[in-house]
């Protein structure tokens, strides 16, 4: 209710060029459905979903056509009706452009939808109810970290919560999905919320919106104006205040402890456009088969707020916003930060994808890289008090363990360093090297480990063996002796 | 469409390069340098283009030999930086040679011999001053009242030629203490700083710069608004000017409370020798000082501290290239111990 409340400074950030302009003022448009749709397995943090449909069957929009198949995974849905073409390997969304196991729908124009699942009235549902509705939505954390978010509502049987953050930061530059989510679907996004605080019995709603969007916060302010519980909260725009950890320090004041979740202190965080999601299933029953993307860049000639299905080859959507001005230097899904490049157009939109940005060569900047000359510009922009510097030093001398030393785990690879780097270091790539070195020493720990305890199996197994011969032999022996005493004492007898 | 570029972002960047923060810096110093050669005429002109062009070819040679791009790190400015700052430390009718040499030191020694930009211990510049200072007394020690060119007193065009390239000068006729310099004389001779400072200092000229002295460290004013300017500009931060001007205005201040006439007052210190280009100028450089805000506070209070020790007990004048020079090799020290505070980390975390 209050825009006038108490916020927390956090450490370090930056201010780059916003660039939001661009889309700020275009409403979100719906785009036309693609002559195909590929559905990666997988589009969520854990493990990818099981295909229950075979190729060649009919699907209709909303159709179960993923299983979660282990602990954390998530549903799939197909986005409209069609046919099933092929269940097998498709480029991607990943910078590799790498092949992985998708269905491919060539969608039949008549979007024929399967009955919805009936409406729930969210506040007198059990939790137990609408969190088995979220997770047969299909719903992840849609804000970029695309954590299945029925898991993510777990946490309430673990933690003892008190506050549902909503966040609508949206501190990329370029990205709009979010401003304009919350401009013209305010009380979904309210509703979405509160069907969260109820689900998890928490007492407060803080929806945090970087200041310099003051229509989306007029628009929330209005949709949460009955509701006293709520508060929405416009924080400072710096980037990276929508990394849920220093949006909980700026909101609470409370550091998130290292290697924890904000759920720690009893804060849950939630994107806005998850919260639209829940409403949108819990409500009506439908599962999550569409998203907002924003179209941008400057090598785009028709930036845009495209409501698309889940799906959508990326190609689709460059035709469809009148493709490039000119050569595209970098296309990214995602924000510009952190997003990730797209190494092919044929790669889809999935759940987790708020943004397809075609950069030209001016907005890149890319520079030749020159040694590091100790400036302390990614000290004073690290949010979590790092030294980037430092462990780049580290781990360029392959010294993987004194780079953790210094908090190589801390780094939540926001990538403030390198932006402000003269000398045009990736650093980012350096820790996300050091990352994957670190995963595949425990990976060869682990195996190590496992080869160990075969191999002590083995040798136990060994032992025993030796030892079960041993006795046997013993018995055998014990034995032969005893019949050979017995014939001896026989024939003794049989012979006075 | 050109590959995908690398795996992770960020995909774009800040507008910053190294040529823009060595360009930042060198237009920070343009206005004092304008009055140095101004000052003391066509003589300090050759000095400066000497001493600048004899780094940049020594940089030229050293990459060459190393087998590194001559063009790209030519590029970068940090060799014409560092022998400008050279030039701006020099007495400013010194011969050629003491330019070529200070150029030449600064790079090879100072620098390239390390591995190049970024990987230098020690401030190139101090090297180089602190090198010719200890080899070249004399010429490194010889000041003269300042000759605004085109003033009657100021050598004309040819002459100057005579100066800096055939030593066609006689030193013993115009040369004029540095304030640091005859106070060191006068003390020893029985003189209290009371008198001294009314004979011989006067705030304003130090503050405006009209004095004998280097090259291009006289002019306060000039140097000040300089690394306000950096300041600004977020090139520098404040925290090592601050440290640095704050611990010798205390220990000046104690000192000449309790004994006036035997050590001088925080304005004369603040205000003569390369004190305040060292603090905005040369302690800041970012190879040789730390890169936490905490490790530069206290590098910056060793610097001014370090000055006041080696002005108020040792044999030299001046003490701004020893302490720099001494606190760059504390520099790896106090990285190591001053880190900053990781999120989640400590503080009930």
């Amino acid at each position: 209710m209050n825009a006038v409340l108490k916020l927390f400074p956090i450490r370090g950030g930056i201010h780059p060029d916003g660039r939001k302009q661009r889309t700020a003022s275009l409403p979100i448009e719906k785009a036309p459905v693609p002559p195909m749709l590929h559905l990666p397995m997988r589009q969520h943090i854990g493990v990818p979903s099981e295909p229950v449909v075979s190729v060649g069957d009919h699907v209709k929009a909303g159709q179960l056509v993923g299983i979660c198949s282990k602990d954390i995974s998530a549903m799939m849905h197909a986005p409209t009706s069609g046919e099933v073409v092929d269940i097998g390997p498709h480029v991607a969304p990943h910078p590799s452009g790498l092949p992985g196991l998708t269905l491919s729908i060539r969608p039949d124009g008549k979007g024929d939808c399967v009955p919805l699942l009936p409406p729930l009235d969210p506040f007198l549902s059990e939790a137990e109810s609408i969190a088995e509705r979220i997770a047969a939505a299909g719903i992840v954390g849609m804000g970029g970290a695309v954590f299945p978010a029925a898991e993510k509502l777990e946490l309430r049987s673990i933690y003892d919560m008190h506050t549902l953050v909503i966040n609508g930061a949206e501190c990329e530059p370029y990205l709009t999905t979010d401003d304009r989510l919350m401009r013209e679907r305010a009380d979904a996004i309210i509703d979405g919320a509160r069907i969260l605080r109820h689900t998890l019995g928490v007492r407060t709603i803080i929806i945090a919106v970087e200041a310099n969007k003051p229509a989306a916060l007029a628009a929330m302010e209005k949709a949460a104006r009955d509701f006293l519980y709520v508060d929405i909260r416009p924080v400072a725009v710096r980037y990276p205040m929508g990394s849920e950890k220093h949006l909980v320090q700026a909101l609470t004041g409370l550091e998130t402890p290292a290697g924890q979740l904000p759920v720690a202190l009893g804060v849950l965080v939630h994107n806005v456009a998850t919260a639209h999601a829940v409403h949108e299933v819990v409500r009506f029953g439908k599962p999550l088969i569409s998203r907002i993307v924003t179209v941008s860049g400057g090598a785009v000639r028709r930036p845009a707020n495209l409501e698309v299905l889940v799906g959508t080859p990326i190609r689709h959507l460059v035709d469809h916003c009148g493709g490039f001005v000119s050569g595209p230097e970098r296309i990214i899904m995602g924000g510009p930060m952190m997003g990730t490049p797209v190494a092919n157009l044929d790669a889809p939109v999935v759940k987790g994808t708020n943004a397809i940005l075609a950069l030209t060569k001016d907005e890149v900047r890319a520079r030749r890289r020159l040694p590091c000359i100790r400036c302390g510009a990614c000290v004073t922009a690290c949010p979590c008090g790092l030294e980037p510097l430092d462990m780049m030093a580290r781990i360029m001398k392959e010294k993987i363990a004194a780079a953790v030393d210094i908090g190589l785990r801390d780094c939540i690879a926001c990538g403030a360093c390198s932006y402000v780097c003269p000398s045009h270091i990736p650093l980012v790539h350096y820790f996300s090297y050091a990352k994957g070195a670190l995963l595949d020493q425990q990976r060869v720990k682990a195996a190590q480990m496992e080869l160990k305890q075969l191999a002590e199996a083995r040798n136990a197994r060994l032992a025993a063996q030796a030892r079960a011969k041993e006795a046997a032999r013993a018995k055998r022996k014990a034995a032969m002796a005893a019949k050979r005493t017995a014939d001896e004492s026989g024939t003794e007898g049989l012979n006075p | 469409m050109s590959p995908a570029g690398l795996p992770h972002g960020p995909h774009i960047h800040a507008r910053v390069s190294v040529r823009r923060t060595m360009g930042m810096v060198m237009m920070a110093l343009v206005p004092a340098t304008l009055f140095g050669l101004y000052l003391f005429g066509w003589p300090a002109v050759f000095l400066f283009l000497v001493t600048i062009a004899s780094a940049v070819v020594a940089e030229a040679l050293s990459l060459r030999v190393a087998g590194k791009p001559v063009g790209l790190f030519l590029g970068d400015g940090s060799a014409l930086l560092a022998g400008w700052l050279v030039a701006m430390t020099l007495p400013p009718w010194a011969p050629w040679w003491i330019g070529v040499l200070g150029g030449f030191i600064a790079i090879v020694i100072g620098k390239q011999i390390f591995g190049g930009i970024g990987q230098n211990v020690f401030n190139p510049a101090m090297v180089a001053r602190v090198m010719l200072l200890i080899s070249f007394p004399l010429e490194m020690t010889t000041f003269l009242d300042p000759r605004p060119l085109f003033s009657a007193a100021a050598p004309g065009f040819i002459d100057s030629l005579g100066i800096t390239f055939y030593s066609a000068v006689d030193f013993d006729a115009i040369s004029s203490a540095s304030v640091l310099g005859a106070f060191k004389t006068q003390a020893r001779e029985g003189m209290g700083f009371g008198t001294f400072v009314r004979e011989f200092f006067d705030p304003v000229a130090h503050l405006s710069g009209y004095v004998p002295g280097s090259l291009g460290e006289t002019p306060g004013v000039l140097i000040v608004l300089g690394g306000l300017f950096l300041i600004w500009r977020r090139i520098i931060g404040w925290h090592i000017p601050v440290a640095m001007i704050a611990s010798m205005v205390v220990l000046a201040t104690l000192f000449h409370l309790v004994s006036p006439d035997r050590y001088p007052d925080a304005a004369y210190h603040v205000l003569s020798g390369a004190f305040l280009l060292a603090a905005f100028f040369i302690a800041t450089d970012y190879v040789t000082a730390p890169v936490t805000p905490a490790g530069r506070l206290l590098f910056g209070a060793g610097c001014g501290t370090l000055v006041f020790i080696i002005r108020s007990w040792a044999s030299f004048p001046e003490g701004v290239g020893f302490a720099i020079l001494l606190m760059n090799a504390a520099t790896p020290l106090l990285d190591h111990y001053v880190r900053p505070r990781i999120f989640g980390h400590g503080k009930g975390g």
